[in-house]
């Protein structure tokens, strides 16, 4: 890989989107590949490669799309496209190792372009932690397809047969000879073959790539100031923008005093315009200006009065857990039910019933929201956004550009952060009701104020929970889900009788996998205003500190040790095997020293399984963390490395989100505005962690999320553990547990 | 707007811009180096960080104008120009950086710490290094990544 090819570079400065060169192939619809890889969502409409483009019309170098995935010149050149934007999990390194296994070529020495958007590549969405267990099947057949067409053109050159050739390193080599061919050289008439449907795909014990270690080839320009961000792009005649959002998010505007904001020197305009959030708009006005300093000052210096209706009184955290806390006492929608429940609890004998409470927060990636939008005059337009997902990212840009998806070239430079936050489109459409405007090339920028009051933010919610135990077992556990739903809520798709389906994913026992002899899940939607989206693993960084504390609460009850109480309700090996294995990890039944506890904690999510064992020692009055041992089982993997780095990230925002404060809103307004106020963890608080990787073998699951769930209850069961104190309400004073 | 003479990376260059216009914006906007990044706008999270004669600097924190004349500012862009520096070496060796975005900060405020502490304790690091944030937890890499540079400094 010479580097990360984000190809707006070129086209910041080059022609119309009809232009041919040799990277703008990729934009034209009209030049759609050869996707015939099974469980691609490509669009197989060619049964022949394409020639896509001539370098230079003067060279006879041409650039072939062997499927929508590689693109080899006849020069040797190869190219791979990276289907899914790298926000710090690793995309840049997994998804283009899965076609380069099975092609036979290193990754240094390829080419790589980040797709945007085109439907040819299929769903782009860094999302539910799914770029590997995704892509693991479909990429490695455009890589095995590939070659196999490379292969089969060697074989007819040589009149040799085809098992007596085989790739190597960008080469065929013809066996028990010297006779080779590189890649480049085949191409053309490779190109003329018809795509193999079922190529063969290397035994796993033949991997050279996948599942071992190997440096992530875009760290260099991350650590050198090359890596270019969303917040670092600039092209030509750009102006900047600088928003003023509603202090109450959906206040309206009822008078906008912009006479100074007019006298800051570089200002150009004021723009009174919307916010669009997926669900709703708000009002927002822009500031424009020459630099982003003069937008940011003319901001400041605006008079905007807003009409916040009945907001300051309705939109407050207190009331939505008042009503959370309401709700638990009613019956819920029942999600699923093993046995009668309600009866069963009723006639326990040893019971318990409490609720757990995780709060609102915002993602806060270090890189605010930003995005880069020209509207031409020739009815086409530019973008260049930091999002998740650049095939959604695109439809909302036609959407809010009102111009056909085809006539917008979408780039998508690297991700400062994002958890969740940047598959968020509130900010790309704000800017592209601005472009639309201006017809000139605009830079929007949200402030971090911006980014911590506006949202939207993982929604606080509420696990009421009700168990009972029998002779020393967990016999009955009910989790009753409470809160704001973000089917509901972002993409109005949750009926007023329906539970939360997302649920199913996350608590119910078909992914938990404890065994209960009598269970419900149940469900109960209260509605908030406050914008709410996905976080870091989802729901399940809610529920799986109701889920997970209360096991220790019901084991305790019952007077079993926490560890032995869950492997008493698990059957399913690889759950079992996660818990042994922290358990030996972790030394759990080492003698502890005094004032010392250990918790322990594990929860499927995305398709892995993950477990966490926390130590802690009392320390005046609170605790200090001594270690933490993560254990995932996530199946087959790209890079162990990157895996591990991920669960370091998992663990660090996993505390963050049980010790420092949360997301709360007073008389409609956020109380949170930076770092100062949204404490996010630091390096001197940061304590030692080891991750173990379970060599399962099996499908590939999620690894950017499912290494959090399990952190929070695994510190709050390790608090009870040393110190007798049971918390049930995040986030908390880990230095004064009161 | 003024004319001002900075000499950036061992380069003079001249802006004019707005007297309180931050460096941050200066160096990134009208300097033309992207690699100083914007987090806060307030110094809590760091990933502004540069050297201003060789101290790390917030430079969110320092309008343009109050820089002394012959001020020294060197970015991300000026500590490896021509081979990487112990620590960006080291940030490679130990896969430090996630999305990378903090980085440059973290990478300025390690080397200033390794010029006055060469041999940092975890403690050392833990007062010096408590200023820049990362959202993507690369806390412990990021500790052994300067104890790595410490060690290839010797």
């Amino acid at each position: 890989m010479e580097h990360i090819e984000n190809n707006f570079i070129e086209k910041a400065t080059s022609g119309d989107l009809g232009a041919t060169s040799r990277r703008s192939f990729i934009k034209t619809g009209s030049l759609t590949g050869v996707g015939l890889m099974v469980g691609l969502n490509s669009f197989a409409k060619e049964k022949h490669p394409k020639k896509i483009s001539h370098t230079d019309p003067k060279s006879a170098v041409l650039d072939l799309e062997i499927n929508p995935f590689i693109i080899i010149s006849t020069d040797g050149s190869i190219a791979l496209i990276n289907p899914r934007p790298d926000m710090g999990q690793g995309s840049t390194q997994a998804a283009p190792s899965l076609i380069a296994e099975e092609l036979e070529v290193s990754l240094d020495k390829v080419k790589l372009i980040q797709s945007g958007g085109q439907e040819k590549y299929g769903s782009q969405q860094s999302g539910g932690s799914s770029t590997v267990r995704g892509l693991w099947t479909s990429l490695r057949k455009a890589g095995a397809a590939a070659k196999e067409m490379l292969i089969e053109t060697a074989a007819k050159r040589w009149n040799a047969s085809i098992s007596d050739c085989y790739a190597q390193e960008g080469k065929i080599y013809l066996k028990n000879s010297d006779k080779s061919f590189s890649f480049g050289e085949l191409v053309d008439d490779a190109s003329k073959l018809q795509v193999p449907k079922n190529p063969k795909l290397k035994d796993p014990k033949d991997f050279k790539i996948l599942g071992k270690y190997n440096k992530r080839l875009d760290v260099p320009e991350r650590v050198t100031g090359k890596a270019v961000y969303g917040i670092d792009i600039e092209v030509p005649n750009m102006v900047y923008a600088c928003m003023q959002h509603s202090p109450t998010i959906h206040g309206k505007i009822v008078s906008i005093d912009d006479s100074e904001t007019l006298k800051v020197k570089g200002v150009l305009q004021v723009i009174k315009t919307k916010r669009p959030m997926p669900h709703r708009g708000a009002d927002a006005v822009a500031v424009i200006a020459t630099n982003w300093w003069a937008a940011l000052k003319g901001r400041k210096a605006l008079k905007v009065t807003w009409d916040n209706g009945d907001l300051a009184k309705t939109m407050t955290t207190d009331n939505y857990f008042a009503a959370t806390y309401e709700a638990a006492k009613k019956e819920g929608i029942r999600f699923e039910e093993k046995g009668d429940f309600n009866a069963k609890f009723a006639n326990a004998k040893q019971k318990l019933e409490f609720n757990y409470e995780t709060p609102f927060l915002a993602h806060a990636p270090i890189e605010p929201e930003c995005a880069v939008v020209h509207v031409k005059d020739d009815g086409t337009a530019e973008v260049w956004a930091h999002v998740q997902g650049p095939d959604g990212g695109l439809a909302d840009v036609s959407r809010a550009l009102g111009i056909s998806k085809d006539k917008i070239k979408f780039n998508v430079p690297l991700l400062g952060g994002s958890f969740g936050r940047k598959a968020y489109h509130d900010y790309l459409n704000e800017t592209c009701l601005l472009a639309k405007e201006l017809k000139k090339p605009v830079k929007m920028i949200w402030t971090r104020e911006d980014d911590i009051t506006q949202g939207p933010y993982r929604p606080g919610m509420l696990s009421h929970m009700q168990g009972f135990v029998d002779k020393g077992k967990i016999t009955g556990f009910h989790h009753h889900a409470i809160g704001e739903s973000i089917v509901g809520q972002v993409f109005g798709g949750l009926a007023p009788d329906e539970s939360d389906p997302w649920l199913s994913g996350e608590i119910s026992t078909e992914n938990s996998k404890y065994e209960f002899p009598v269970s419900k899940i149940s469900w109960t939607n209260v509605k908030t205003e406050i914008p709410i989206v996905w976080w870091r693993s989802v729901y399940a960084s809610n529920f799986g500190w109701g889920q997970e504390c209360f096991i220790d609460e019901l084991a305790q009850l019952a007077g079993k040790d926490p560890l032995q109480a869950r492997l008493d309700l698990v059957k399913d090996a690889r759950y079992r095997k996660v818990l042994e294995t922290v358990s030996e990890k972790a030394n759990w039944k080492e003698k502890l020293g005094a004032g010392q506890g250990k918790g322990i904690a594990v929860f499927a999510s995305f398709g892995s399984i993950s477990a966490c064992c926390i130590t802690v020692t009392k320390d005046g009055a609170g605790v200090k963390i001594d270690k933490v041992v993560s254990v995932l089982d996530c199946g087959y993997y790209v890079n162990p490395d990157n895996v591990k780095a991920q669960t370091e990230g998992n663990i660090v925002m996993g505390i963050t989100a049980a010790i420092k404060g949360g997301i709360t809103f007073t008389n409609g307004v956020c109380d949170q505005t930076n770092f100062h106020q949204y404490n996010v963890m630091r390096l001197n608080e940061a304590p030692k962690m080891e991750i173990h990787i379970i060599d399962s073998g099996e499908n590939p699951g999620g690894v950017g999320e499912p290494g959090l769930p399990p952190i929070a209850p695994a510190l709050g069961n390790a608090i009870f553990a040393a110190t007798g104190k049971r918390i049930r309400k995040l986030p908390f004073d880990i230095a004064n547990l009161g | 707007m003024a004319i001002f003479n900075l000499t950036v990376n061992g380069k003079k260059t001249k802006v004019d811009v707005e007297p309180d216009m931050p460096l941050l914006w200066v160096v990134r906007d009208f300097v033309g180096l992207k690699g100083t990044k914007f987090g806060c706008g307030i110094a809590q999270c760091g990933a502004c960080t540069v050297h201003v004669n060789g101290e790390a600097t917030r430079s969110c924190q320092i309008p343009v104008s109050s820089l002394a004349k012959n001020a020294k500012i060197t970015t991300i862009e000026g500590i490896g120009e021509t081979q990487l520096h112990a620590v960006q070496q080291a940030w490679i060796e130990e896969q430090v950086p996630q999305c990378g975005y903090c980085q440059s900060g973290q990478i300025m405020s390690a080397v200033a710490l390794l010029k006055t502490t060469p041999n940092p304790t975890d403690a050392d690091i833990d007062t010096y290094m408590s200023g820049n944030l990362c959202r993507c937890g690369t806390y412990d890499r990021i500790r052994k990544g300067i104890h790595r540079a410490a060690e290839s400094l010797k």
